[in-house]
């Protein structure tokens, strides 16, 4: 027979048997699933970053088709999307904040004092267990980057042996706050100016021996503070959101630049002498 | 075909003639997916899953269907299209029938069907002219060869994830050069001498 032919036939064959198989199974195999899912899983914005605590979007749209989740779950989906999940379930989105990420530690390496040097593995996780990392301050960032590598966004980077989140590019999907060994970042509402860059709650003599840049709990900003936004939390400042009218006052009469707004730069406070501390160890 | 010669093949299969080492096929998934020790089991558990089966189907449609009508030339778009349908059939016979394992190997599968590897050992299997029990054999120790590379190198790299190399090495170079030193070692497997006989047919040559 001429081979071309039989190729041709060949392949007829070949495709035409495999082609109805697929088809048979296709008809035979098929998993009856709630179509809302998919809908679901196409509105979630995709990067699953695993905020919400689900094996990706995927696994949250299973969560809140069934019920288990609710739909604010998720807080990388815009606002329109999270009305388009609303209605594909039949129930009220409800009010939803924005939130983004901070991290509660302005001790940039200049102005703060190191108990060691740490050579090791790069890795929060791992620095904190060699007596609570390299800073004095039990409660500082570490700097090594931990939630660098938890953020899905690309919102986190390290100046100074700080971690600073990038405002613009933070959705506030949490991934970060698990990630943190020393519990120092915070979710606070998106539309938040001001902030206390300290998670420092021991006495103020205590931190000056540490930072140059922590929260001593002098009270100015509370005293200054014209809706009782700031509550005083063992040796920490911290602001009541839900009173706070981003008016600024408190930024302006902290006097160790604790309290950092969203454009600032972090005072550098010139008061207190970090190289005379760095001896005395 | 004895027993032994069996074994050997199947040893070979695994260390000597690594897919990934030595062979340099199924690089991409290699890369792609060792990022963690987990996912690199899934896969590969997905692979030797595919290429088992692969190996059978090809190896009958050639030998039932090609050789007899001397169309052996078409093997590698045959091959192809059998693997391609063949993964597509079995992912939704486990959706229906095995769901855990359907949620196990999940989004690996589809990704696995048109893998050089997979192709390669269907092609290798007619190229050394191996039988059925052979075909299948090799199809799956060649796949759990590439788990267990896929398996060393997740870990390998989960720790250089943690290490602080310069800057330029950071990520896919510092991976690339690791990978380089694994598939270097895996080359004294070469030196040794399938060809022994005896109790212990591995004889160092």
């Amino acid at each position: 027979m001429n081979p071309i032919l039989l190729a041709l036939i060949f392949f007829a064959v070949l495709g035409g048997v495999l082609g109805f198989l697929l088809a048979l199974f296709d008809k035979k195999m098929k998993v009856q699933e709630d179509p809302r899912i998919k809908e679901v899983t196409e509105l979630l914005p995709g990067a699953n970053c695993g905020g919400c605590g689900y094996a990706g979007c995927g696994g949250l749209a299973c969560a809140i088709v069934e019920g288990k989740a609710p739909i604010t779950k998720c807080a990388a989906v815009s606002d329109e999307n999270c009305n388009k999940i609303a209605a594909i379930m039949g129930i009220e989105a409800g009010n939803r904040q924005k939130m983004r990420a901070l991290v509660l530690c302005s001790g940039a390496k200049s102005c703060s004092v190191q108990k060691y040097d740490y050579i090791g593995i790069n890795d929060c996780v791992a620095a904190a267990k060699l007596h609570g990392g390299s800073r004095l301050c039990p409660n500082g960032c570490i700097g090594l980057g931990t939630c660098i590598r938890s953020c899905k966004f690309d919102a986190i980077s390290v100046k100074d042996g700080v971690a600073v989140v990038n405002p613009r590019k933070c959705i506030g999907c949490g991934a970060c706050v698990v990630s943190c060994p020393k519990h120092l970042i915070k979710l606070i509402p998106a539309s938040a100016k001001y902030w206390v860059a300290c998670n420092s709650p021991d006495k103020g003599v205590v931190v000056r021996e540490y930072c140059d840049a922590g929260c001593i709990a002098c009270g100015l900003c509370r005293r200054n503070c014209p809706n009782d936004a700031i509550i005083k939390q063992g040796f920490l400042e911290e602001i009541d959101y839900s009173k706070c009218v981003n008016c600024g006052i408190c930024a302006e009469k902290c006097p160790r630049g604790v309290i950092r707004s969203k454009n600032g730069k972090p005072r550098v406070n010139p008061t207190l002498k970090k190289e005379e501390n760095n001896e005395k160890i | 075909m004895t027993i032994t010669e069996l074994l050997l093949l199947c040893f070979s299969a695994i260390l000597a003639e690594n897919f990934i080492f030595v062979k340099f096929m199924g690089v991409c998934p290699f890369l792609g997916v060792s990022g963690r020790i987990d996912t690199a089991l899934s896969m590969g558990m997905a692979v030797t899953f595919v290429m088992t089966v692969a190996s059978a189907a090809t190896c009958s449609v050639y030998n039932f269907v090609l050789v007899p009508f001397e169309l052996e030339y078409l093997e590698t778009i045959a091959f192809i299209i059998i693997i391609a349908s063949l993964v597509q059939l079995i992912e939704m016979f486990m959706k229906k029938a095995f769901p855990p394992l359907y949620k196990a190997l999940g989004i690996y599968l589809p990704l696995i069907t048109t893998n050089c590897a997979v192709l390669g050992v269907a092609l290798l299997n007619v190229q050394n002219e191996y039988n059925m029990l052979q075909s299948v054999m090799y199809g799956f120790f060649a796949a759990l060869g590439f788990t267990f590379a896929l398996f060393v190198f997740a870990g390998v790299r989960q720790r250089l994830e943690l290490a602080s190399p310069p800057k330029s090495f950071e990520g896919v170079p510092l991976s690339l050069v690791a990978a380089g030193l694994i598939a270097m070692a895996f080359s004294g497997f070469q030196g040794i001498n399938l060809g022994g006989s005896g109790f212990f047919p591995f004889s160092l040559s």
